[in-house]
């Protein structure tokens, strides 16, 4: 019965859509588009029916209710009730119901939001939105419907894997999904404002919380995903540049060159067509990603089991989309008033340029390498793979530059600088960048001939930035958020040349020794929980200083039967002590494999001040 | 560039991307090992299971028409399921099957085959599971078909064999 | 901007003429099992995977190393058995040529926008 309520809310969510965009559609006629207060009503309405299905949705999880397919298929009785309410968005057809839901509520804080902007810009910014709604809610009502009945009802429920139930991974997809819906925001605005003729100044003031909003929630989700990865799988690697992950990190790229863009439009009032390009482009990623994820049109751990009737449906939505987009774009662009001073070689907004185009070199290297394989198998037939090595070898030579610009850039003028203007302290930092780094580089035998570069600008950008908290006029935000990124870049180098790995097969009792460490197998414990039996590990890691204690598990269910292995992590603000085991065929030999890798906390933190120069910005009252 | 230039060349993009990527749909994601066909070098050496001497699988693999190599383990039920099959294809159709033992102790593999019957003209084994490797193999039950001449393999079988694989094996026999 | 555009395409040049450096054969076994895809796992690499055909992968790698094969006849030895697929990083060859270039161009052809786009002297 319950069920029933959450269809039929989604359907009234659909009629309104289709009375909306009509009535829009309608009004488009007469030459003003004003926008009755009903508008605003239907969509406060549209909102509420799909908050009351979704928590419909939630209420069947967590009383376990099988007359619901997707939680038969997804949930058990013996499921703890954070992972029911969690299991409502870990599968398919919950997570597009989650889409729909951050769709519609974001269209509502934008109608309230926006109230004293221009009633043209908004009732088209509705128009586009309910466009996207509309699709959605067709999709999840005749494809993905979280709605099914079964009869007779199952006693029991089938959803029981143990790797899904986990705190990281239960709040990933919400966050993720705020930064990919809020990109959505961003599309519906930027045609609106260009078929209103209002890609100026203001707009870029306007739009500029929801750059921020997005971005600060897809950073946070995507650092949530690699956190997951790192505790849980075991590998000890937090980023695999497995498609999934790639699918997050496009829009991503996307969204900080368009946040600068925005920037830089409303200070200076330039970059208007590149600012549509950019908004329309982020958004066409974010569902781009939807569907290779969905689809099954590609190959990764994380994908969603799916038919590709499935992706049928959401490769011509999204080409719909990005058809329109093109189309509106181009018949209107006239109506954007570009600027038409150039700006100075040497002045930021050439450096916000330079900015834009590594990110748009970097997004094709992902996009690229996430799609080839995609079209290489149509057109020739031939199947290959593309893992890091591909990314490595294309990223790392163009990101050396880019940390150069990154140093000089914010400290460029507006309007026009002069190239001389090489500051004292910049060239003395760069000195002492490029003295460390060989020491560094000639202490721990890192023989590359890409690394002392890669090395030597990493530690200049990260001088340079912690200098630049320091001076007049100092935008925090900008400040925090830079010297976050510097940070990330040179713990993920430092965590890439000084991480050290032992691999050995062995039996309780066992020694081994590994640098200057001791390594040994103490004992083995076994101890039945709730719903699986538990190997605890015992090892002990002992070094001339001290001694250190590392129990991974090994987690045997039977429901659904498998093994998981969740490895024993200490962590310090130095380094990070992994330990993780793997029983083998051979009697009492286990695979132990155990791993030093530094600075693995400061790689998190550095996302988290990333994100939080972001949300600082947001708090600004002014620019 | 004009305007025009621009527009149409951007819509043949998108629309050749939409293509393909509808095309892409419709293959599978995994990769499905019937599609290459690979040569076999046999120039390597393994013991003989019953005779403990090194041969070279060159060796195994004479004369005109086709062998079967079946990779298996006494460890392995699926081997037991298939083995039925492989007696019918030995005392009926007189295939010369070459059996590689993969990653076995010899005297379970040596139960196994009292036990179910040796429908092998000879069997080498791979204790450490490497020279199934040379053969391109993912695990076991494996099987192939194979020309004796020109050492290319005919087909590929994953898994253990069924009625209709056997049906597709006698087919190809002839 | 023609200068950084020159001296990236250098640095791209430089990796692939680049030597690879001498490491001991355990750690050329890990180098090279990390490069490769378990084919019977999903999305594991063959040094990450416990699974039977990895391990015998990991001890047929160290016999080739044994017996003096470099990084590319590996390869190129798995790739003939298994196909490219099993290898994570693609070859340069026609049928990855646009694989490698794509990208190159889009910064290229980004900078000479940026390049006609902005005022080179000033006034």
């Amino acid at each position: 019965m319950i069920n029933q309520l959450g269809n039929y809310s989604l359907y009234i969510a659909l009629l309104i859509s289709i009375f909306v965009i009509s009535k829009i559609l309608l009004s488009l006629r007469k030459s003003s588009i004003t926008l009755s207060g009903n508008i605003f009503s239907l969509i406060s309405v549209q909102s509420i029916m799909v908050i009351i299905s979704f928590l419909t949705l939630i209420y069947a999880f967590v009383t376990s209710d099988f007359s619901n397919e997707t939680v038969y298929n997804n949930s058990h009785t013996t499921k703890p009730l954070f992972y029911k309410i969690s299991g409502t968005w870990g599968n398919h057809e919950g997570s597009l119901l989650l889409w729909l839901l951050v769709l519609t509520i974001f269209l509502f804080i934008f109608t309230v939001e926006s109230k004293n902007l221009s009633q043209r810009y908004r009732t088209l910014t509705f128009f586009f939105q309910q466009i996207i709604i509309f699709g959605f809610l067709l999709f999840i009502l005749f494809t993905s419907n979280p709605f099914s009945n079964l009869f007779p009802i199952p006693n029991e429920g089938t959803g029981l894997n143990p790797i899904l139930q986990d705190p990281a991974l239960a709040i990933h997809p919400p966050i993720l999904y705020l930064g990919y819906v809020g990109t959505s925001i961003i599309f519906s605005s930027a045609l609106a404002a260009i078929i209103s003729g209002s890609i100026n100044k203001s707009w870029a003031s306007h739009i500029k919380k929801w750059v921020l909003v997005s971005w600060v929630f897809l950073s946070i989700g995507i650092l949530l995903g690699s956190i997951w990865a790192y505790y849980e799988l075991g590998w000890g690697g937090f980023w695999f540049w497995d498609p999934v992950e790639n699918v997050s990190l496009m829009p991503w790229l996307c969204l900080t060159a368009l946040l600068h863009t925005i920037f830089t439009l409303e200070k200076r009032d330039i970059f208007h067509s590149w600012a549509v390009i950019l908004s329309i482009t982020t958004f066409s990623l974010s569902m781009s990603g939807t569907f290779l994820v969905r689809s099954g049109i590609l190959n990764s751990i994380h994908t969603f089991a799916n038919d590709p009737s499935r992706g049928v449906f959401i490769l011509c939505f999204l080409f719909i989309l990005i058809f329109l987009s093109i189309l509106i774009y181009f018949f209107y662009q006239k109506t954007i008033k570009e600027n038409l001073t150039k700006p100075y070689l040497i002045s930021k907004e050439t450096a916000v340029l330079l900015n834009n185009l590594f990110m748009m070199f970097f997004l094709s290297v992902v996009l690229i390498g996430t799609v080839y394989p995609i079209f290489l198998e149509v057109i020739n037939n031939e199947k290959i793979s593309i893992g890091p090595p591909f990314y490595h070898k294309l990223l790392i030579p163009f990101l050396i530059p880019f940390l150069f610009f990154m140093a000089i850039g914010p400290n460029i003028k507006w309007i026009n600088d002069k190239i001389g203007k090489i500051n004292f302290t910049q060239v003395s930092i760069f000195i002492i960048s490029i003295i460390v780094s060989y020491f560094f580089v000639k202490k721990y035998g890192v023989s590359y001939l890409l690394s002392l570069p890669l090395f030597i600008l990493s530690i200049f950008l990260f001088f340079i930035t912690i200098k630049d908290f320091f001076g007049k006029k100092v935008n925090i935000s900008q400040k925090i958020s830079h010297f976050g990124f510097s940070l990330l870049i040179l713990s993920i180098l430092l965590n890439g040349v000084l991480s050290k790995e032992f691999s050995s097969n062995m039996k309780v009792g066992d020694e081994r020794k590994f640098l200057n460490k001791t390594i040994k197998f103490e004992s083995i414990k076994v101890i039945k929980e709730q719903n699986y039996q538990s190997l605890i590990g015992e090892f002990n890691i002992k070094d001339e200083n001290n001694s250190l204690s590392l129990k991974p598990e090994l987690r045997i269910y039977d429901q659904p039967q498998t093994i998981t292995s969740e490895a024993d992590i200490s962590s310090t603000i130095f380094s990070d002590n992994f330990l993780v085991f793997n029983v083998l065929k051979n009697d009492g030999f286990y695979n132990v494999r155990y791993q030093i890798k530094p600075f693995m906390i400061w790689i998190w933190i550095s996302v988290i001040l990333i994100s939080f120069g972001g949300l600082i910005s947001l708090k600004k009252k002014n620019v | 560039m004009s305007k025009n230039i621009k527009l149409t060349s951007i819509v043949l993009i998108v629309l050749f991307s939409f293509f393909v990527l509808l095309k892409g749909l419709d293959k599978s994601n995994t990769y499905s090992p019937e599609l290459s066909t690979t040569k076999i070098d046999f120039n390597f050496k393994a013991k003989d299971l019953f005779s403990d001497e090194e041969i070279f699988l060159d060796d195994l693999i004479k004369n005109d028409g086709m062998s079967l190599i079946n990779i298996w383990a006494s460890w392995c039920l699926p081997c037991r399921d298939e083995h039925a099959y492989l007696l019918n294809l030995k005392s009926l159709y007189k295939l010369n099957i070459v059996g590689i033992n993969y990653k076995d102790s010899e005297i379970n593999a040596k139960k196994f085959l009292k036990e179910l019957g040796n429908p092998y003209t000879n069997i080498i084994t791979d204790p450490k599971g490497i020279n199934s490797i040379e053969l391109g193999a993912f695990g076991v039950p494996e099987t192939f078909l194979i020309d004796n001449n020109s050492k290319l393999i005919i087909k590929k079988f994953i898994g253990p064999l069924d009625n209709s694989t056997f049906n597709q094996l006698t087919k190809l026999i002839k | 901007m023609k200068i950084l555009k020159t001296f990236c395409i250098l640095l791209i040049f430089f990796l692939f003429f680049q030597n690879h450096s001498l490491a001991s054969s355990s750690q050329q076994v890990d180098k090279i099992s990390k490069n490769l895809r378990c084919l019977i796992c999903q999305g594991q690499s063959v040094y990450d995977s416990q699974s039977d055909f990895a391990l015998s992968m990991k001890i047929l790698i160290k016999k080739k190393i044994d017996e003096g094969k470099n990084d590319d006849e590996i390869y190129d030895f798995l790739i003939s058995k298994y196909g490219e697929w099993i290898v994570y990083e693609p070859k340069f060859n026609k049928n990855t040529f646009f694989l490698w270039l794509l990208p190159i161009l889009v910064f290229l052809g980004g900078g000479w926008i940026i390049f006609k786009k902005i005022k080179l002297f000033k006034l």
